[in-house]
C-alpha cells in the first residue's frame, strides 16, 4: 500500500491542475463565444502565404471545395 | 444620412486616447462573416480592434480618438456590408453575467471534488469485498472528506443562500429539502469516519451538488442567450430623436439621450421618440401603438401626447415631459402596480412540489428514527439509517425534474421565433384556457397596408409604388411596399400634407388626396381605411389603405379553437374597427372602446370565473392587462413598457408562433409532469430499502445518477418543433368559417 503516498497526491494533483487550468480559460473569456470559437478555426487568417526564403507559399488546391462550387 | 448621429452615450473613453463601443450587429450568418467584419475594420484607418462575438452577434470596437469617430466605425460597416447599431450593456445583463460565471466556477468544483472523490469511494467499495484493511479505509474516508468539505462549502453556495432566503421569508423552496440532505449527509460521514465506521457518504453529498449545478448552469445559459438576444433586438429598434440644442440647431441624438426639457423636432412620419407636450405645431396623431385607437388625433400646443405615436401630417416641437406628466402613464403604472403585485401570487409547479415534498420527506426521516429505536436499535444506527433515508431522497431528479424540461423547451421555443422572459411562463402557458387579444398591431400588423392592390391596373400600382417611394408619409409606405423596382423617380417632388409628383413617361404624376391630384373625391369607403390618389396621363386610380391582419392569424385563431381554447378579443379601438376584424377570424366574444381599467376588469372577471387567460397585446394601454393575465404574449412592434410586461416576446409578422407556443407549452407541461412521476416511482423503490436500513454509498450513487438521467434524458423529448397532431390537423379542417353567430 505505499504506492499509494505518491499516488495518492498525483491523482489529486492532476485534478487541481485540470480545475485550474479550466478556471483560468473561463477568466480568460474563451467560454464567452463558444459558437464564434467554432467558426474561427475555419478561418486562414493567420497563415503566413510567404515563406522563409521570400516565394510565396501557395496554398494547396482545393479541389474539393471547387467541385462543391461547381455543383 | 443627412445628421450626424451623436454616439457620445454609447462610447467608453480609456486616458490613451482610445475608446470603445459595443455594436449589435444585423445580418451575421457565418464563418466568413467573422473575417470580412474584422478584416475589414483593422483595415480602417484609427481603428486599433475589432472583436466580433458570434454568438451574441456583438462586435467590440476600439478606436484611436484623434483619428477616427463613431459614426465612421458604422459607415465602415455599413461600407463592409452590415448594418450595425450602438449598444449600451444593461445593467441586469452584466450581472446576469457575473451570476452565470459563479456558477460555472461551482460547477467546476464540484465536478472536480465529485470525480477525485469517486475515485476513492469506488476503491473503497471494491475494498470491501477484497483485502482492504481498516487503516487504509479510514485514509481513504479521511481523504475524502477532505477534498468533499470544502469544495460542498464553496459549491453549495448557490443553494444553502437560496435555501436561507426562502426560510427567512417563512417559505420553502426546492433547495431547503437539498442544502439540509447535503449537511447532513457531510456530518454524518464526518462522526462515522471519525468513529471507523464502514460506509460514508461524501462522494453522495458532492455528486448530488454536481448534478444540480449542471441543471442550474445549463438554465441560466438559455436564459443569457435569449436575454442577448432580447438586448439585440432593442438596439436594433431603437429610435433617433432630433434635439433642438442651445444654439437652436438639430441634433440628431439616440432616443435613449434624451432627458427631461429637452426640445424636439418630430417631422411628418416620424414616431415621437419620448412623452412630451407639444410646443409648436399641429399633426395628426396615430396613437395606435398608445390607446389601440386607429383613428388619428389632431393635436394642437398644449396636447399631451406619448411615445410610440406617429406624426402623420405636419412637423412639431415637442418638448420632453417626465413620465409622470402624462395623466393616460399615470392611470397604466397605477393598474400595473396592483396587477403585477396580484400576479405574484401564482405559485410554481416547482415550489408546489417541494412545498408537499420536503414535509413528506423530513416526516419518514423522522418516523424511520423513531421506528428502529423502537425496535430496539441503538441511537447511532437509528440516526444513521434516517440519514441515509434523507440522502436517498435527496430530490435530485425533483429538482432537475422541471427546469430540464423548462431549458430543452426554451429552446424549443426559440427557434419558433419566441423568447421566453419568465422562466416559469411555459407551465403557466400550458395552463391557459382561453385567449385574449388585443386588435390593432396584435391582430392586425402595425403598419396599414394597401388592401385594393388586385383591383388596380399593375402599371399604375407599379408607377405609383415607385413614386410613393419619395413620400415620407406614412401612408405612402404601405403603397411603396409593392414597388418592384425600387429606386425613385429623378425629380420626385413631396410638398408636406400633400402629396408627391413627379414626370413619369413624358406625363405628370401625382399621389396623395383627391384635392392634390386635381380628381373628384372618391365615394367615402368603409370607415376603416384610407383612400390615397393617384393620376397619370389623364387616368385615376383609387389606392385603399387599412389596416392588414397578420399573415396566419386567421389559421392561428382557427386552430387554437380547435385545441380547446376561447377566443375573445379585447380592443380600445371603435367597435366599427373591431368588428370586421372579429368576423374575419370568427371570433365571437369582442368588445371595442375600452379603456385600459376596463380591459381589467374584464380580466379580473374572467378570472372570477375560473378563466386562465393568456392575454396577447402590444399597446401601452395593453400593458396592465399583460400584467394582469395568468400569462401574456407582445410581438416584437410592442411599445417598451408593455413589452417589459409581456412573459414571452414573438418576433416576425405572422401570428402563428403564439399556436406554436401553447403546443410547446403543452408538451412540456405533460413532460414536466411526468419527470415528477418519475421522482415519485423512483422514491418509492428506494425509501423503503433505505428505511429497512439497506442503502450503502454505492447504491445511493447509482440510484441518484440513475434517476437524474432518466429525467434529464426524458426532458430532451420536448426538443424539437412542435408538429401539428392528426388530430389537431383533422380539427383545423373541420373548422367551418361561416358558424353561425349566436
Amino acid at each position: 500500500m505505499n504506492v499509494l503516498v505518491y499516488l495518492v497526491p498525483m491523482a489529486l494533483a492532476l485534478g487541481l491542475t485540470g480545475l485550474a487550468a479550466f478556471l483560468w480559460s473561463m477568466r480568460a473569456g474563451q467560454y464567452d463565444d463558444l459558437e464564434g470559437a467554432a467558426m474561427r478555426v475555419l478561418s486562414d487568417d493567420d497563415v503566413d502565404w510567404v515563406n522563409a526564403t521570400g516565394r510565396p507559399n501557395l496554398p494547396r488546391r482545393d479541389t474539393e471545395h471547387e467541385q462543391l462550387l461547381a455543383k | 444620412m443627412a445628421e450626424a448621429l451623436d454616439l457620445s452615450m454609447f462610447v467608453t473613453r480609456a486616458l490613451d486616447g482610445t475608446a470603445h463601443m459595443e455594436l449589435a450587429v444585423d445580418g451575421i450568418a457565418c464563418a466568413g462573416c467573422i473575417r470580412k467584419i474584422e478584416s475589414g475594420l483593422k483595415q480602417t484607418p484609427g481603428i486599433a480592434q475589432a472583436r466580433l462575438n458570434f454568438t451574441d452577434r456583438r462586435l467590440a470596437v476600439d478606436w484611436r480618438e484623434a483619428e477616427q469617430s463613431a459614426g465612421g466605425v458604422i459607415e465602415a460597416l455599413e461600407r463592409i456590408g452590415y448594418h450595425a447599431h450602438p449598444f449600451r450593456p444593461q445593467q441586469a445583463e452584466s450581472d446576469e453575467a457575473r451570476h452565470a460565471r459563479w456558477l460555472m466556477k461551482c460547477l467546476a468544483v464540484a465536478g472536480f471534488a465529485a470525480m477525485n472523490v469517486m475515485l476513492l469511494s469506488v476503491s473503497v467499495w471494491s475494498g470491501h469485498s477484497g483485502d482492504m484493511s481498516q487503516e487504509t479505509r479510514d485514509l481513504f474516508h479521511w481523504l475524502s472528506a477532505a477534498i468533499a468539505l470544502p469544495a460542498a462549502a464553496f459549491a453549495g453556495q448557490p443553494f444553502f443562500q437560496s435555501a436561507f432566503r426562502a426560510l427567512r421569508a417563512g417559505r420553502t423552496n426546492m433547495d431547503v429539502p437539498i442544502s439540509i440532505g447535503v449537511v447532513l449527509a457531510l456530518g454524518m460521514s464526518l462522526v462515522e469516519t471519525a468513529m471507523h465506521a464502514e460506509h460514508a457518504f461524501f462522494d453522495s453529498a458532492i455528486m448530488l451538488l454536481f448534478f444540480l449545478l449542471c441543471g442550474r448552469a445549463l438554465d441560466h445559459a438559455v436564459r443569457r442567450k435569449t436575454r442577448a438576444v432580447a438586448g439585440n433586438l432593442a438596439a436594433l429598434k431603437a429610435d433617433v430623436a432630433h434635439r433642438f440644442d442651445d444654439k437652436g440647431e438639430i441634433l440628431t441624438v439616440p432616443a435613449a439621450a434624451l432627458k427631461s426639457g429637452d426640445r424636439l423636432l418630430v417631422r411628418p412620419g416620424e414616431r415621437i421618440p419620448a412623452d412630451g407636450v407639444v410646443i409648436a405645431g399641429t399633426t395628426q396623431l396615430d396613437e395606435s401603438l398608445v390607446t389601440g385607437e386607429t383613428a388619428r388625433r389632431a393635436v394642437v400646443p398644449g396636447a399631451q401626447i406619448y411615445a410610440g405615436s406617429r406624426s402623420f401630417s405636419g412637423a412639431i416641437t415637442v418638448r420632453v415631459t417626465a413620465a409622470a406628466g402624462g395623466s393616460l402613464i399615470d392611470e397604466v403604472q397605477r393598474l400595473l402596480d396592483g396587477a403585477v403585485a396580484a400576479k405574484s401570487k401564482i405559485v410554481r409547479l416547482a415550489d408546489r412540489a417541494a412545498a408537499l415534498y420536503a414535509p413528506v420527506v423530513h416526516l419518514t426521516a423522522a418516523l424511520t428514527v423513531f421506528g428502529w429505536l423502537i425496535a430496539g436499535a441503538s441511537l447511532h444506527d437509528a440516526i444513521v439509517t434516517g440519514i441515509a433515508v434523507l440522502i436517498i431522497t435527496c430530490p435530485c431528479a425533483l429538482a432537475l425534474a422541471i427546469p430540464a424540461v423548462q431549458v430543452v423547451a426554451s429552446g424549443a421555443l426559440f427557434r419558433s421565433r419566441i423568447i421566453v422572459n419568465a422562466g416559469d411562463a411555459i407551465e403557466r402557458l400550458a395552463a391557459v384556457d382561453s385567449v385574449v387579444f388585443d386588435k390593432t398591431g396584435t391582430l392586425t400588423l402595425p403598419e396599414a397596408r394597401l388592401a385594393n392592390a388586385a383591383q388596380i391596373p399593375s402599371d399604375m400600382l407599379e408607377h405609383a409604388a415607385r413614386l410613393a417611394l419619395s413620400s415620407h408619409h406614412p401612408l405612402a409606405a404601405a403603397v411603396a411596399r409593392h414597388a418592384a423596382l425600387r429606386t425613385p423617380y429623378d425629380g420626385a417632388v413631396e410638398e408636406a400634407g400633400r402629396g408627391v409628383r413627379a414626370t413619369i413617361d413624358g406625363a405628370e404624376a401625382r399621389l396623395g388626396s383627391p384635392d392634390f391630384c386635381g380628381a373628384p373625391a372618391p365615394a367615402p369607403g368603409d370607415a376603416g381605411a384610407s383612400s390615397i390618389m393617384f393620376a397619370h396621363g389623364g387616368r385615376f386610380v383609387v389606392l385603399s389603405v387599412r389596416q392588414a391582419l397578420r399573415p396566419g392569424a386567421a389559421v392561428t385563431a382557427k386552430a387554437l379553437a380547435a385545441v380547446g381554447l376561447d377566443l375573445h378579443i379585447l380592443s380600445g379601438d371603435r367597435l366599427e374597427a373591431v368588428m370586421p376584424v372579429a368576423e374575419a377570424l370568427g371570433i365571437w366574444s369582442w368588445h371595442g372602446g375600452l379603456k385600459p381599467a376596463d380591459k381589467i376588469t374584464l380580466l379580473e372577471e374572467m378570472k372570477a370565473s375560473g378563466r386562465r387567460v393568456l392575454m396577447i397585446g402590444d399597446g401601452l394601454n395593453d400593458a396592465p392587462a399583460l400584467a394582469a393575465a395568468h400569462v401574456s404574449f407582445s410581438p416584437i412592434s410592442a411599445a417598451d413598457i408593455t413589452q417589459a410586461q409581456a412573459d414571452a416576446v414573438f418576433l416576425g409578422e405572422p401570428l402563428t408562433p403564439v399556436l406554436d407556443a401553447v403546443l410547446i407549452a403543452r408538451r412540456a407541461r405533460a413532460l414536466m409532469v411526468q419527470n415528477l412521476w418519475i421522482a415519485v416511482l423512483y422514491n418509492l423503490i428506494a425509501v423503503p430499502i433505505a428505511i429497512a436500513g439497506g442503502v450503502t454509498p454505492l447504491i445511493a450513487a447509482a440510484a441518484m445518477s440513475g434517476s437524474s438521467i432518466i429525467v434529464t434524458l426524458n426532458a430532451l423529448r420536448a426538443r424539437g418543433r412542435a408538429s401539428p397532431d392528426p388530430l389537431l390537423a383533422a380539427a383545423m379542417e373541420a373548422a367551418v368559417p361561416d358558424t353561425v353567430r349566436p
